[in-house]
């Protein structure tokens, strides 16, 4: 769906038509006009004419979706640019597309699970999550025995693990295959790729939030305040649909790591679980190890009921 | 020289252009008493107020106000969905007056569509207020943007507010300019778009119930009765509010409203009233006869849940109010008199906000889908913005009923005159 042919766009490219033609000649002429502006008063306040006219031109950028892969990598190109005018830091952006005969699933073993909350960490991290705010996409929560759903758990646990006759059990995005939250979206500004991520084109996000009432496990984030992350922690290796910079008023959301996932590297959360608790893999593999636990396991599915399909099991050992 | 030319045509009425009809109004809203003006002052000063806290907003992000990954929709949704049935409301003395031809209702039908509109402008804007990136609306328009109509149950309210804000300018608009030159508006015109305007009064509550009802992750806004319900409480507040600014318009202006008017209005309400509660009582009936997890929220909005119970006070008057308002009404001992009528009306007409506004959207996001139960009360930046919107929507309310009043008494002085 991401990998259109670059035969099909050249006749786009060489007929300018329609109104987004015609707001992309207004962004440009608007761009330059405000760069002739900036030149006479020295440029200062606003920040240089090369970053409003980035700037400009990020704001009339299509829908993912809908662009082409050559927009695809002149955005990409633009946010790099502006990553190293606005902070002097250097990234490196990636548009790569789903892989076909990949459909990523993921299990947590309720056993192995001790609570560390290293997976937590490394998720912050290479998320580039907000430090301001202390967004986190997993939640951990200490269970009592004799009871199976995290509602009843506590996820702000703080001492020593693991506690005895205790176990843990970890929340995040199930990435459901029915998924009511891209249902929701009025813009479509999240949907299901096509290796069963769901993503958010955060640019595209108006900020509404009925994705985030949507959701029955908790698994959508808001960026109430300007995300803030310090440039020596910054993971430089960024996704589009992933781990880049958001703005504050954009929704974002657990993508199974997809700058690493598509990359042919385990998530971080998986990377870092000490106790080996998380399973991560290709569902249409048989050979996989997420394919060998569903099968060799007994599994379940938080809140099946709902009818969401997700692709996040629980398993005992 | 202009009066001479004034006079001629007050002497000879011919058709006024739209400009001149568009002056008169200007010229005829700003005009007024000592009192009049300092009510136009005060909705300055709570409009300037609502725009200085929404400029801190935009510089904070929505982390000026009080909501959370929890509480992610709050006082602005509350108010948006109570408003929309105000905006509904209208159709009460839609219907009687353009298709049953009621003659009492017929004389305020106008009022009510002055209310109307206000209240669907204020609700475009507590929308607006609360996305995270207003500049980025352009991405709903089809064509430049995307439409994800009909997957999300937002567009379709997009559609039917807008919609039914269109249909409620366009029709008395063309009424009053008919009665501005003094001619008899032409029903065979503007009948079919009454008739539109109905099924659009019922569709817009109908469609903002059904985007809370269609969300399974909410036990507690995953009810079949949302939808009728939100119709029943809106039919009682929504005419509650009309019969307040009908009683101040009667006693302010010289603007003829008959008592039969005001008693088919209370009987409307009672009516309503009684329908939305026998509801409620079935919703809490359904919750507490043998709770379920899906029963928690409602716990926690009637009696608290782990140590938290802010709602609890709040949703307890409003049922209160809810309950004496319409008792009050029902039993009518003032015999229509403003004095008993008034203070029911808007006790009634509170006791619904709260139900409908917090009381509704708050424990549809408590406890969070992962159990955790928070508080949440709107910050100051919230109340303040909230505030504008209203003074807006009071001023906008305002300037549509003004000038139409003053026509309409002209118009029907014209008539006596020529009868």
């Amino acid at each position: 769906m991401t990998t259109k042919k670059p035969q099909k766009n050249d006749p786009q490219q060489a007929k300018p038509h329609g109104r987004r033609e015609f707001l992309k000649g207004a962004a440009r002429a608007a761009a330059v006009g405000g760069a002739a502006m900036l030149a006479g008063c020295g440029g200062g306040m606003l920040g240089s004419s090369e970053e409003l006219s980035l700037r400009w031109k990020e704001y009339f950028k299509k829908n993912y979706r809908l662009m082409t892969q050559a927009e695809k990598n002149a955005t990409i190109r633009r946010l790099e640019r502006l990553a190293k005018i606005k902070d002097g830091v250097n990234i490196q952006m990636s548009s790569a597309a789903p892989i076909d005969g990949v459909l990523f699933g993921y299990a947590f073993n309720v056993t192995r699970c001790e609570g560390y909350m290293e997976c937590v960490a490394a998720c912050v991290k290479e998320n580039n999550l907000d430090r301001k705010s202390n967004t986190q996409y997993i939640r951990i929560f200490e269970m009592e025995h004799g009871q199976m759903s995290p509602e009843v758990g506590n996820a702000k646990y703080f001492h020593q693990v693991p506690v005895e006759d205790h176990f843990y059990m970890g929340v995040q995005c199930f990435h459901c295959e029915n998924a009511p939250c891209t249902k929701a979206c009025p813009t479509r500004a999240t949907w299901k790729e096509p290796d069963g991520i769901v993503v958010v084109d955060y640019d595209w996000c108006i900020g509404c939030r009925y994705c985030m009432a949507a959701c029955p496990y908790y698994g959508r984030r808001f960026n109430w305040n300007e995300p803030q992350v310090p440039l020596k922690d910054m993971t430089k290796k960024q996704h589009y649909l992933g781990n880049r910079m958001r703005r504050k008023g954009q929704m974002e959301k657990c993508t199974f790591c997809v700058q690493r996932s598509r990359a042919g590297r385990l998530p971080a959360c998986v990377e870092a679980c000490p106790t080996g608790a998380r399973v991560f893999g290709n569902l249409l593999d048989p050979d996989s190890e997420i394919r060998f636990v569903l099968k060799n396991k007994k599994v379940f599915r938080w809140k099946e009921d709902l009818g969401t399909d997700p692709k996040f099991w629980y398993f005992i050992d | 020289m202009e009066t001479t030319q004034e006079k001629v045509m007050m002497a000879e009425p011919s058709d006024k252009g739209i400009l001149t009809f568009v002056r008169d109004c200007i010229k005829w809203n700003l005009s007024g008493g000592i009192v009049y003006q300092i009510y136009l002052c005060c909705l300055a000063a709570l409009i300037m107020l609502g725009i200085y806290a929404y400029s801190v907003q935009t510089n904070l992000g929505l982390a000026a106000t009080n909501m959370s990954d929890i509480v992610s929709w709050g006082f602005y949704i509350g108010n948006f969905t109570f408003l929309v049935g105000v905006a509904a409301a209208a159709v009460m003395l839609i219907l009687p007056a353009y298709i049953f031809k009621d003659k009492d209702l017929y004389q305020v039908v106008i009022i009510g569509e002055g209310i109307a509109n206000g209240a669907l402008v204020m609700c475009i804007l507590f929308i607006l207020v609360d996305t995270g990136g207003p500049a980025k609306l352009w991405h709903l328009i089809p064509g430049i943007g995307i439409f994800n109509w009909p997957s999300s149950l937002l567009t379709w309210d997009i559609i039917v507010l807008n919609g039914y804000l269109a249909l409620n300018m366009l029709v008395p608009a063309y009424i009053l300019y008919c009665q501005y030159n003094h001619r008899e508006p032409d029903e065979k015109k503007y009948r079919p778009f009454v008739f539109l305007s109905i099924f659009w009064a019922f569709s817009i509550h109908l469609v903002t119930a059904f985007l809370y009802q269609g969300l399974p992750a909410r036990a507690f806004w995953n009810n079949p009765l949302m939808g009728p319900r939100f119709l029943a409480s809106a039919f009682a507040a929504g005419p509650a509010l009309i019969t307040v600014v009908l009683l101040i318009i009667r006693n302010t202006t010289t603007y003829k409203i008959e008592d039969q008017t005001i008693n088919k209005l209370r009987i409307i309400i009672v009516v309503s009233a009684i329908i939305n509660l026998i509801m409620l009582f079935s919703e809490i009936f359904k919750e507490f006869y043998l709770p379920t997890h899906h029963s928690l929220p409602a716990i926690y909005l009637y009696f608290g849940l782990k140590g938290h119970s802010a709602l609890v006070p709040w949703i307890w008057s409003g049922i209160s109010m809810n309950l004496i308002g319409t008792l009050t009404l029902i039993w009518n001992p003032g015999r229509n008199k403003a004095k008993v009528l008034l203070p029911a009306c808007i006790l009634l007409f509170v006791g619904i906000w709260i139900e409908k506004g917090m009381g509704l959207i708050v424990p549809g996001l408590v406890p969070s889908p992962l159990g955790e139960v928070i508080d949440y009360a709107p910050s100051w930046v919230e109340v303040s913005i909230a505030l504008g919107v209203l003074a807006i929507g009071a001023a906008f309310v305002t300037a549509l009923i003004k000038p139409a009043l003053i026509i309409e008494q002209r118009y029907e002085e014209g008539q006596n005159k020529g009868g």
